[in-house]
């Protein structure tokens, strides 16, 4: 269970990664905004209270590991490992330079504090399934999170993952679904309806639970209850808002990649600030 | 001599010797592991599975999150041998291959079971004449085809002990002995099965057996045969290849693989590159498999000794600028 402070702490950084997010889409005028600005909450939360890491050792052996399976929000990710120091902050402003350390997708041969390389949907989650597995027939107690995005449990592999994952009782595995209802073509339910998620991983012989994908207090609570399984993997599905915490983007078909213009820029730092400073307590 | 004087046909199938091969290797490096997609015992691997159970993962009929999960394995230390039909391993999980694998740099040594015309009865559905292709087109990717059980053992620690991405395609059953026992084998080197300076034929898989029948009976029409063992077509061996067309002025190509994205093509653009030399090209001439034995495919696709033979003869009449 959180503290108030702890709780307000986290928001915090939520905000200081949205924040981040759109300065380092803003910085090459495009990018995947709208799902990367709602895992801003769930990643606070895991590199904020609940992942072992050490940014001045990003491959230490023992850290918890992250697969962002829906690879195109690599800059929430690497707004988050900037904030806790795994590189320095004007690294940021690099994003999809030609030969960067931050491309679009998330790379693990570029960029610190990344550990699997993600980009084509579907394929992090086997990937995280691999590495979870090969920590557990070590006997290491590594956790291995992984997020997958909504639209991307269109992929048939994933599905493939979840079989396995409970198979061979993947329980440091805690996976989370970004829930934000929305893909490049329209709503899920529109483009290919996904149906009851929680349902689906529940009857696949996870541990399955839903929660206020934008409540930190509400994610911290189910990591909490998902670390406590034994014999099987957990799934997280995250209710979230595609572009939360940006109005001109939050919700709406066509938020998945867009321009960011530095009128643009004003406006959801603005929006963002707002938010911030209502958040009250200490600023850390 | 390192090249049997008779070819003989092997007692033990190459899965027995591949699964040997991993026993012994897993014995010593405990980071091996074994995946496969339901077809661990169509691969022989049942002793490994029982010697090493927690290291054998049969991940059921999923080529494309086996194939992921062993490039996850592979993040976390492990050094993954992933085996299934060659098909599904190239063609469905390509994907996997290239990005969880190539892309990323991981260390998974991917196996592909019954190329080619060996897929036999299973027919065109099973039978792969772009398994070779398709990883030779990926970054970084090392392709072999051993050609006997002796060279089997000889790749496999190789393999395991060079960091990277690989692919190997193998025939599950009984093939010609070529090496003797023993023979030392070096990825990217080529092997000189015969000696000859007429005309080259730069083989792979079981063809290498068939050149050199082909070599036998061109000796009779005083033709001198050389016969290149390509085991490895990616890093390809350019130094064997440049030498064999300046030393023999032309080149056959013999594999079971669709000559568009396979062998022919690759030695072609060496020589079209370095130094021109008429090619010709046995294997499969862009068609799909079918269902036939081994024999009767090998005729129907064009892949036996007088085949080869006839296309050396058409190479060596080129060379004096005569079509045969």
């Amino acid at each position: 269970m959180l503290t108030g402070q702890k709780a307000r702490e986290l928001l915090q950084f939520s905000k200081c990664i949205q924040m981040e997010t759109v300065r380092t889409i803003a910085s090459i005028g495009v990018g995947h905004v709208g799902g990367a600005l709602s895992i801003a909450d769930v990643l606070a939360v895991l590199y904020g209270n609940q992942m072992r890491y050490r940014p001045e050792c990003p491959d230490w052996d023992g850290r918890d590991w992250l697969v962002v399976s829906k690879g195109h929000a690599g800059p929430a990710v690497y707004a988050a490992l900037a904030l806790k120091g795994f590189f320095p902050m004007e690294l940021l402003q690099t994003l999809n330079r030609l030969g960067t350390r931050l491309p679009s997708h998330c790379d693990h041969r570029l960029t610190p504090g990344i550990d699997i390389t993600t980009g084509s949907l579907g394929q992090g989650a086997s990937a995280a399934a691999g590495a979870a597995l090969a920590l557990q027939m070590d006997g290491k107690e590594n956790r291995v999170f992984l997020i997958l995005g909504d639209g991307e449990l269109d992929e048939g592999q994933v599905w493939e993952m979840a079989l396995f994952a409970a198979h061979w009782k993947l329980s440091n595995l805690i996976a989370f679904v970004d829930n934000n209802h929305l893909q490049i073509d329209g709503t899920t339910e529109e483009v290919c309806a996904l149906g009851d998620i929680t349902e689906k991983f529940r009857s696949f012989g996870w541990y399955a639970q839903s929660v206020d994908g934008h409540d930190v207090q509400a994610i911290d609570r189910a990591v909490d209850a998902a670390k406590a399984q034994a014999g099987r993997p957990s799934v997280i599905v995250l209710d979230t808002v595609k572009g939360h915490g940006w109005s001109a983007v939050a919700g709406k078909v066509g938020g998945h990649s867009r321009n960011i213009s530095f009128a643009d820029l004003k406006d959801a730092l603005a929006e963002m600030q707002q938010a911030l400073d209502a958040i009250g307590g200490e600023t850390v | 001599m390192k090249v049997m004087k008779r070819f003989i046909d092997e007692q033990k199938d190459m899965r027995a010797s591949y699964c040997e091969a991993m026993l012994e290797l897993a014995e010593r490096c405990p980071e091996v592991v074994a995946l496969d997609a339901d077809l661990a015992a169509a691969m022989g691997m049942k002793p490994f599975a029982e010697r090493f159970p927690q290291r054998m993962i049969d991940c059921g009929i999923q080529e494309a999150n086996m194939v992921g999960v062993a490039c996850g394995m592979s993040a976390a230390g492990k050094i993954p041998f992933a085996h299934t039909f060659a098909p599904f391993l190239t063609r469905r999980a390509c994907d996997q291959v290239f990005m969880s694998g190539a892309y990323a740099r991981m260390n998974v040594k991917l196996v592909g079971s019954d190329p080619g015309i060996t897929a036999q009865l299973n027919g065109g559905t099973h039978m792969p004449f772009e398994d070779m292709g398709i990883m030779r087109g990926i970054p970084e990717m090392t392709v072999v085809e051993p050609t006997d059980s002796v060279m089997l053992k000889a790749l496999i620690p190789q393999l395991a002990e060079q960091y990277g991405m690989a692919y190997m395609r193998l025939v599950r059953k009984a093939v010609k002995r070529v090496y003797e026992e023993g023979t030392a084998f070096t990825i990217g080197k080529a092997v000189r099965v015969c000696e000859g300076y007429d005309v080259t034929v730069i083989a792979s898989g079981f063809c290498v057996s068939e050149a050199a029948k082909a070599a036998g009976l061109l000796a009779k029409e005083g033709l001198s045969v050389r016969v290149l063992d390509m085991f490895t077509w990616k890093p390809l061996d350019e130094k064997a290849i440049l030498e064999a067309a300046r030393e023999t002025g032309a080149i056959v190509t013999a594999e079971n693989h669709n000559v568009l994205s396979g062998l022919g093509t690759a030695v072609a653009s060496v020589l079209a590159r370095k130094y021109p030399a008429p090619v010709e090209m046995v294997g499969v001439q862009d068609r799909f498999g079918e269902v036939g034995t081994l024999a009767e495919l090998a005729e129907h696709f064009g892949l036996t000794a007088q085949h080869i033979a006839a296309a050396a003869r058409r190479a060596v009449a080129r060379k004096i600028g005569k079509e045969a």
